[in-house]
């Protein structure tokens, strides 16, 4: 792998930029690997990563239905932030982001990561309870957030409404570290890695079947022919549970479709993330000037990648209250990706009935936050046949034992 | 938008109205279930890629649950019906699969 550096910026360009490669390669499988990833998203590269990395296994594989980075990766709103409510949660967000703050220079990709911080509004009573508590809750966590003022919060955010009519802004949790990052970026930038590390990348390759014997994974059936292994990882978001079916077991999941949208490109006018919970929207800028907007899930099971209207008029009413300035302006646009929700709307890091399967799942509607904490966790998972720390609270047996890291209660909607 | 004949009040319901309820004809498991079977009823679901049988609510509407059956990739409504069953009609069920070549059926 060629590094990128100014240095070869400043060749290229007097070369007519004839010397770039192709970012990874795009081999044919191989007849065996010790490690499979099934999907080429955030958290799958990222496993695969750490997998060589900080276990020194290499010869693996990442599969991918589609194309790299195509599913949620593509589709998220890029938001980073770790002021979670529960230990558990906490610790692998908050990983997840120190990992971003390095990831440009580790990975040797631009990859925009901008700590330009988030705010998440409190405009009831018992919201401005909730994120004092969180607040405290991070401070013995470990993570640097506040709670803060209405007065600070329109200082940070100088287009927003503090007096709306139904929902007046009476503080916010305030996370200076927080931001967003370039979602493509990291997908590209982990793939490369992975690629100069000697993995395969195979994209357009659907896996149609998971062989076993004697309660352990032996192959995968793909659309490019059948490939051998001993440790196979399941990171598919939205589609875990058909993967999980083709093993043999079930996911207490279920896939919805969350939508997103961005507006036309208008100036400077706000340099900060906003969530606004109760109102159900959440906004930044991104670097091109779009505002980029998403709001709730849908209901019911969907597949489609296309959600329902109505949750697009909720969200943009909700926003057009918070940032009066925007109501004239034009959505470019909209697109949705299911998500796979669990039951305690925390994500599933954890082995499962089959040997040598594990499963990588249920981030819901906040994934892309936490895919290089995902994919270090999930990576040391695979690789030892056990749990580390951050893993460890995030197994299927919490559903059985009832010790679920309830961040549905504690952030009052999806996150 | 999603529109599902509320069986109960007959109206043409938009999306708007419902309230969505999760998969339907759940075995309800109590005391004295095993924690597996407990664990099955609360949390593990079928999720299934097309076919798929809900519980929805008329929410501003009567105010009944009922039961739908649905696609959940090409969104097509195959029929709602009551309530008051532990699993679809026959007649239902045979329709479906006169349209979804390949579905496994009910259960």
């Amino acid at each position: 792998m060629r590094r990128y550096s100014a240095f070869a910026i400043a060749r290229e360009a007097l070369r007519y930029h004839s010397g770039w490669e192709r970012a990874w390669r795009s081999p044919a499988p191989k007849k065996r690997y010790d490690a499979i990833v099934v999907g080429a998203g955030g958290h799958g590269l990222a496993t695969a990563y750490y997998l060589g990395k900080n276990h020194g296994i290499t010869n693996v594989a990442v599969l991918e239905k589609g194309w790299l980075g195509g599913g949620n990766t593509g589709r998220n709103t890029t938001i980073i932030r770790s002021n979670y409510l529960q230990d558990p949660s906490a610790a692998i967000y908050e990983k997840a982001r120190s990992l971003y703050e390095t990831m440009s220079q580790d990975l040797n990709m631009n990859v925009m990561f901008s700590p330009r911080g988030v705010i998440m509004l409190a405009q009831t009573e018992h919201e401005v309870r909730g994120y004092k508590r969180t607040a405290h809750a991070n401070a013995l966590q470990g993570v640097e957030t506040e709670f803060i003022g209405p007065e600070r919060v329109k200082e940070l955010v100088p287009i927003i409404n503090i007096e709306g009519p139904r929902y007046p802004v009476l503080g916010g949790l305030w996370q200076a570290r927080g931001g967003t990052a370039r979602h493509d970026a990291v997908a590209w930038g982990y793939a490369r890695a992975c690629s100069a590390m000697g993995m395969d990348i195979i994209q357009n390759c659907a896996v149609t079947g998971i062989e076993t014997e004697g309660g352990k994974v032996r192959a995968v059936e793909t659309s490019k022919g059948r490939i051998e292994t001993g440790k196979l990882a399941l990171v598919v978001a939205g589609h875990s549970s058909q993967l999980a079916e083709m093993a043999g077991f079930r996911l207490p999941i279920e896939s919805v479709t969350l939508q997103a949208l961005v507006s036309e490109p208008i100036k400077p006018a706000m340099d900060v993330v906003v969530m606004a919970n109760t109102v159900h929207g959440y906004m930044s800028q991104s670097d091109k000037g779009e505002m980029v907007i998403g709001g709730g899930t849908d209901g019911a099971n969907n597949f489609t990648q296309r959600g329902s209207f109505h949750h697009i008029e909720e969200t943009v009413r909700a926003l057009v209250e918070t940032f009066p300035i925007i109501s004239r302006l034009k959505m470019l646009r909209q697109w949705g990706g299911i998500v796979d929700m669990t039951g305690d709307r925390s994500p599933i890091l954890s082995k499962t009935p089959v040997g040598g399967v594990y499963v990588n799942c249920g981030w819901g509607t906040g994934g892309f936050k936490a895919i290089p904490g995902s994919g270090w966790a999930m990576a040391e998972l695979v690789a030892k046949d056990a749990p580390g720390a951050l893993a460890a609270d995030f197994g299927l047996e919490r559903f059985r034992e009832g010790r679920f890291i309830d961040e549905s209660v504690a952030a009052g909607v999806a996150h | 938008m999603l529109i599902l004949e509320c069986p109960y009040c007959g109206v043409m319901a938009d999306e708007t109205e419902l309230a969505a309820g999760g998969e339907a004809h759940l075995k309800r498991e109590g005391p004295g279930s095993s924690d597996a079977d407990f664990e099955a009823y609360l949390f593990d679901r079928m999720n299934p890629k097309g076919v798929h049988f809900e519980r929805w609510r008329h929410a501003s509407g009567c105010g009944k649950w009922f039961h739908a059956a649905r696609n959940t990739v090409t969104l097509e409504v195959y029929g709602t019906y009551s309530a008051q069953v532990s699993e679809p009609p026959k007649a239902l069920v045979t329709a479906i699969k006169r349209k979804v070549p390949g579905w496994e059926g009910w259960m």
